[in-house]
């Protein structure tokens, strides 16, 4: 799988707070959550994410609170993959659990700019950057993983196991 | 190769003989947490992932603590879902409002907790529980989910920082002030992916209130679990509380530690995190200059009856500054008779403070004392993310039951020195 876009980029410790903010949580809706996705860190990423569909970010993105409504309102805003330095433990789970594509790179997380134009293979877990002409290699998620974030996280992935 | 305490509970929960960092690992759970936030996404995830029925009702717990007595309409509706939910599956440890209180809070003192356990929640302050020797770490609600269908979890091995406690807290210093030093000193990533492990003879000076409180903020340095050694302060803690038999682990002395911190009891002052990072350490006492608008002394970390004496120790003849909303929110309603058996209820209201019903409350910026545009707090919760207790151009300083009474009485922040003894 390959996700072909321009980059929102972000710093270091984007905490669950501001992707969701908690005065949120009164819904599980993932429509509403996305409406209000990073809105304290970024007003204008609702506008943005309508055609940039990569978040770089620098390290520990995801920090704070275990509340699955951050990857969930991240995943529902159409992002296509998040790429950091490094995730929050909880975080980097529960994105792969709802099927929310992540990619740990310091070297892209250093080097790639705002705005860019990227190329990220998933499955080789090589990242191109159009705009400047690098290419990064970060570690791919591992086969069963990948199969859990294709099949939209682990619930759907366990529901097909049982079915097989 | 040994094994550090951690290591040693999940080789155990796995059916192993040993395990070593990075091993991947199915492990049997103990207790299953969620709350009413997190609890109705995994009830959804339960019911999509085909599954009918819990693993074991009586190691479920559904607490809802977040947003109750509901605080809105949206928010009735999802503790109405759990509700149900708990009924429907006979969940021995649901709580409704008026026996409920914050979730870990509630649940060492209700000896739903103990040594050697396994244990998630779909709460990240669920690693609290390492206080009492257990491993628990927390989940997201899918976790949960997958926890509460089939009574197990995979995790990979951590690494471990060692933490030395040497000497003795000097008065007024607390176990709040051990970890936002501790966070301070290694970074709010400083132990991402690794266990805190707890150790020295600096840990005999902490009560289980202070322990619990240390373990609670693990998570704010990017820690799986923090968890400390099952000595006889704590033993006397579970007797009271704990009638089915645990099992206790030491770490083995050739465990490897990835790296050693050794904090010196005797040296540390009160300390308080500036905006907007928990890392953003500083001695309380060198930031006199903060004015402040409200004051929080509660939450997951800070509710517990020792937290409630510190603060009382401090308002007891004085008054609030006339600038400043003091609010005190008892963890439990077990806290809040013991508030009242001790005059405690008295010594705030008499402040000029109010004491409300247990609730996560403002702590995650969701009811009970949101902050407008420009407003600064003191709080004893754990964290001072940007718009974490409401506006985003509001802050928040975290700090001890004691330094958070002192800066209500005047007006900035404050140590309990410039008030009592």
């Amino acid at each position: 799988m390959k996700v072909h876009s321009t980059v929102i980029k972000y710093g270091d410790h984007v905490d669950t707070d501001v992707i969701i903010p908690a005065r949120h949580l009164n819904t599980t809706d993932h429509a509403e959550l996305a409406s209000h996705c990073m809105e304290d860190l970024d007003k204008d990423f609702k506008k943005k994410s309508e055609t940039s569909k990569i978040i770089v970010a620098g390290r520990n993105f995801g920090c704070g609170s275990s509340r699955e409504h951050a990857p969930i309102a991240i995943k529902a805003s159409g992002i296509g993959v998040v790429i950091a330095d490094s995730f929050a433990r909880i975080f980097y789970r529960n994105a792969i659990d709802i099927g929310m594509p992540i990619i740990e790179c310091p070297a892209a997380s250093a080097a790639v700019s705002n705005g860019d134009e990227l190329i990220v293979d998933m499955d080789t877990g090589v990242i191109t950057d159009v705009t400047t002409g690098e290419e990064f290699k970060a570690a791919p998620l591992p086969p069963f993983i990948q199969e859990i974030v294709n099949c939209g996280g682990i619930a759907n992935y366990v529901r097909r196991k049982i079915e097989a | 190769m040994g094994m550090t305490m951690t290591q040693k509970i999940l080789a155990r929960a796995a059916g192993v003989e040993s395990c070593r960092a990075g091993e991947l690992l199915m492990c049997r759970l103990d207790l299953v947490l969620g709350n009413d936030i997190t609890g109705p996404v995994a009830i959804n995830e339960f019911f999509k992932m085909g599954a009918t029925k819990v693993f074991d009702p009586a190691k479920i717990a559904l607490i809802p603590d977040h947003f109750v007595p509901n605080k809105d309409i949206k928010s009735a509706t999802m503790a109405k879902q759990m509700r149900d939910f708990a009924r429907a599956q006979q969940i021995v440890h649901y709580y409704e409002v008026g026996r409920v209180g914050i979730e870990h809070a509630l649940l060492p003192e209700q000896g739903i907790v103990a040594p050697g356990e396994v244990i998630i929640g779909a709460d990240s302050h669920t690693c609290t529980y390492g206080a009492v020797g257990a491993f628990s770490t927390g989940v997201g609600s899918t976790d949960m989910a997958v926890g509460m269908a089939t009574g197990e979890c995979w995790f990979k091995v951590p690494e471990a920082i060692k933490v030395v406690l040497t000497g003795k807290m000097k008065p007024w210093v607390s176990g709040k002030d051990v970890i936002l030093h501790l966070i301070g000193e290694i970074g709010v990533d400083g132990a991402l992916y690794q266990s805190l492990e707890f150790t020295g003879d600096g840990v005999a000076s902490i009560d289980m209130d202070g322990r619990l409180t240390i373990a609670n903020m693990a998570i704010e340095a990017g820690a799986k679990n923090g968890i400390f050694p099952v000595d006889d302060i704590c033993k006397a803690y579970l007797a009271e509380r704990v009638d089915r038999e645990w099992t206790a682990f030491e770490p083995d002395e050739d465990a490897e530690y990835v790296r050693t911190v050794t904090i010196n009891l005797d040296e540390l002052d009160m300390t308080v995190s500036l905006p907007h990072l928990p890392e953003n350490t500083k001695p309380a006492r060198e930031c006199a200059e903060l004015a402040i608008d409200q004051v929080v002394i509660g939450s997951c970390t800070n509710g517990r009856i020792s937290d409630m004496r510190a603060a009382a120790a401090v308002l007891k003849g004085q008054k609030v500054h006339d600038r400043v909303r003091c609010i005190v929110i008892p963890g439990t309603q077990q806290v809040v008779k013991d508030c009242l058996a001790e005059g405690l209820v008295d010594i705030f209201i008499d402040a000029g403070a109010i004491f409300t019903m247990p609730t996560c409350g403002p702590c995650l910026g969701g009811h009970c004392g949101i902050l407008a545009d420009g407003e600064r707090a003191v709080s004893t919760t754990n964290r001072n993310f940007v718009g974490r207790m409401g506006h985003t151009g509001s802050e928040v300083i975290l700090a001890s039951p004691a330094v958070a009474a002192a800066s209500a009485v005047m007006g900035r922040v404050a140590v309990p020195e410039e008030i009592v003894g």
